[in-house]
């Protein structure tokens, strides 16, 4: 090293880390975990108690109290509290991501069976749930998804964006009240917006079924996520645009129409594509608006129509191994296509704002 | 009213003598927005600037809002409004529609079990002879939700604790990548989960608490062993719904601790669990509250994925293991698949009562975390 520094005439020292864990400290963690493992699999094997609970149980409890003992005898009683709640904080963020993985994989594992691809080509006007899995798809479920969110998106994009334009541009005299207003709506039961529909509109006035009325329900739950989103987005343009804007004697219509917004146009993006994963697999209204339909119907304001949550909900309560089948293969649809909109929304939230 | 004058000098421009022009590009994506939002002033081709001989006449300056100002203001007050009518619409219409129900069933409304529809001899439904009582359901939907805080919160303050002051990077942008797309998943997925999977895990650990725990009265089983789709369950899979929320929310506050007395703490000698139960603790209490409040909200108006692992029971049941709970949302659900439209009125009653639920515990929720989270409204 120091011959290194000599002929180069560079300073090679590495940026040292003492806080970071040694060697010793890494070794001594994993003989712990593996030792608490030993513990579990033992007692499970000689006391009565069984299962995947048992193991997971035993597992944690000896890994918390062996860390504790190992830390306090090493270091005293203050290192030895220390890594008790360092270690119970660990087990935490494993349960809370242990329902993730079980999802994703029971999704992939029961839903794989029921894919096929007649699934994307036919509907259900030839076949039942409860017929073989083989038969029938879910065509007109995902065109009536995609109709139905797409009125939904025309809808709440231009309420809840400008919303956002409200609490950030014009900062009137209502913008406290309004942003109050919009988080309490984003708490509003999805089942209260579609009764809602049902009182408002489909009662009243058509008093029929159709894709339109779930659009409407749906944009109801979707406006405050994009406006939420959508006011994050603003308030970070900097102030320096607005103001370059109206320094070149642009009106201020103009200076947020034509510099603000495109500044802020992937993160309004971001909250459009947010906003579309909050709604589409939204169940309780689908239910009680659109009807239902075996066949495609791509007229939202005239008769019954299909959508994926519907498909899913129905094959639930068929009830038949093949009707589960058939759920479970269209959730396994449904979660790919809001990780692909998740994924979506992460690469552009992760473009700086402004570029 | 300073505020205002300060926009319009902002806003308006200048009535400049010498002419600017601009040529303005419509093809940027934002064009459609433009649109939408209405007027449309035609942009000014750029034309040569002749420098005219004579001195200019002296600028007049004006805080006169342009026409296009007017408008566009107008427009977004009325779009940022927009939430303001919809939640009153609401209101109105399922008061409108569930005030029959609440007449005449008064108070009985909310201290009876009974769910009854009595058709009367015209055909109608008797709202009188009727018997519409939501007491079962209120209180399963607060047991239920209940439940999910109990389990659900002391998990996701821990793992926001661990996310903010003792992950790695790396594992801390994984993990948050994951708890985000968690929050994003939809109810059905929980539904058909919790149906499938969590439920015979559920009855596992009923069975368990109820073998060892049974001399708490809350733990009895009063009719027949029967552990499946209880409270209990329904509580867990709220739980999980829940986690997401709290996590995020209690992490974007524990981020906030204010740096110099993190140090200070670790300057006194402090270890790191001192650390956060004498400066992280305190300063985020608050706002955990909060957003356990926020928790609460969205449990008690989770529909499907309850519907999917709840007995519904027209009767008060505080055994939380017995397979018979009660949830207003979930019963407005399995009530409306075979309810007439004048039974649908006594629903939209249920409703009205759930919203106003979830409104007045959502509103208190956001005041407690808007005053602790610097950067909210």
């Amino acid at each position: 090293m120091s011959t290194n520094v000599v002929e180069n005439k560079v300073c090679d020292v590495k940026p040292q880390t003492p806080w970071a864990p040694s060697n010793k400290q890494r070794f001594t963690t994993f003989g712990l975990v593996v030792a608490a493992a030993v513990i579990s699999f033992v007692l499970v094997g000689v006391t009565p108690m069984k299962g995947k609970l048992a193991y997971f149980a035993i597992f944690f409890a000896a890994l918390l109290i062996l860390d504790y003992t190992f830390s306090r005898m090493q270091f005293g009683k203050a290192a030895g509290v220390d890594s008790f709640f360092r270690t119970l904080f660990t087990i935490a963020i494993t349960i809370t991501v242990l329902p993730v993985v079980s999802i994703l994989w029971n999704v992939w594992l029961r839903g794989h069976k029921g894919l096929h691809w007649s699934l994307f080509t036919t509907d259900m006007k030839q076949s039942d749930f409860t017929q073989p899995v083989g038969s029938g798809g879910l065509i007109h479920a995902i065109i009536g998804t995609l109709i139905i969110i797409a009125i939904a998106v025309i809808i709440s994009v231009p309420i809840g964006i400008l919303t956002a334009v409200y609490l950030t541009e014009i900062k009137g005299r209502f913008s406290r009240p309004i942003a109050f207003l919009v988080q309490a709506m984003s708490g509003v039961p999805s089942i209260v917006a579609g009764l809602f529909i049902l009182a408002a509109i489909v009662y009243p006035l058509t008093k029929h079924f159709n894709g339109f009325e779930g659009s409407i329900a749906l944009a109801i739950l979707m406006i405050p996520t994009v406006a939420r989103t959508s006011e994050e987005v603003l308030r970070l343009i900097p102030e320096d645009l607005r103001e370059a804007g109206l320094a070149l004697g642009g009106t201020q219509w103009r200076s947020v129409a034509l510099i603000v917004l495109p500044a802020a146009r992937s993160g309004l993006f971001t909250a459009i594509i947010l906003g579309v994963a909050r709604i589409i697999g939204e169940t309780a209204p689908i239910v009680l608006l659109t009807g239902g339909a075996n066949v495609i119907n791509i007229n939202p304001f005239s008769g019954t129509m299909e959508s994926l949550p519907l498909y899913i909900w129905s094959g639930l309560l068929s009830g038949t191994p093949e009707a589960f089948t058939r759920a479970w293969a269209g959730i396994l649809i449904l979660l790919a296509l809001v990780i692909v909109l998740f994924a979506g929304a992460r690469y552009l939230g992760s473009k700086k704002v402004g570029k | 009213m300073a505020q205002g004058l300060d926009w319009m000098a902002r806003g308006c421009g200048l009535e400049a003598g010498v002419g600017f022009h601009f040529s303005f590009t419509w093809s940027s994506p934002i064009g459609f927005f433009v649109l939408l939002i209405g007027v449309n002033h035609c942009p000014v081709s750029s034309t040569v600037i002749q420098t005219p001989p004579v001195i200019p006449a002296k600028r007049e300056i004006t805080t006169k809002p342009r026409f296009s100002d007017k408008v566009f203001r107008g427009v977004v007050t009325g779009g940022g409004l927009s939430s303001l009518i919809i939640l009153g619409l609401i209101l109105i219409f399922l008061s409108y529609e569930g005030f029959d129900t609440l007449k005449a069933q008064g108070i009985h409304f909310f201290t009876g079990s009974k769910w009854q529809s009595v058709t009367a001899a015209n055909g109608h439904v008797d709202f009188k002879a009727s018997h519409f009582g939501i007491a079962a359901m209120l209180i399963g939907t607060l047991i239920c939700a209940f439940i999910a805080i109990l389990f659900g919160v002391p998990i996701a303050v821990m793992s926001a604790i661990f996310l903010t002051f003792y992950a790695p990077s790396a594992i801390k942008k994984l993990a948050v990548t994951v708890i985000d797309l968690m929050a994003a998943f939809p109810s059905i997925l929980f539904g058909l989960w919790g149906y499938f999977v969590l439920d015979p895990i559920g009855v596992y650990w009923a069975k368990l608490i109820h073998k060892y725990f049974n001399w708490i009265p809350i733990f009895q089983m009063p009719s027949g062993p029967y552990f499946d789709r209880s409270p209990f369950i329904a509580g867990l899979i709220l739980a999980v719904m829940i986690i997401p929320i709290v996590t995020s929310i209690s992490r974007e506050i524990f981020a906030q601790t204010p740096l110099d007395r993190v140090q200070a703490a670790y300057a006194l000698g402090g270890t790191k669990w001192a650390m956060i139960k004498n400066v992280a603790f305190p300063y985020a209490r608050s706002g955990v509250v909060g957003g356990t409040m926020l928790a609460l909200g969205r449990a008690m108006g989770e529909t499907v994925a309850v519907y999917t692992v709840l007995n519904i029971v027209y009767q008060i049941n505080w055994h939380v293991l017995l397979g018979a709970g009660g949830n207003v949302a979930s019963m407005i659900l399995l009530q409306f698949g075979d309810a007439s439209t004048e039974e649908v009125k006594a629903l939209m009653a249920a409703g009205l009562v759930l919203f106003a639920l979830t409104l007045v515990v959502n509103s208190i929720a956001n005041l407690i975390v808007n005053r602790t989270v610097k950067g909210r409204a």
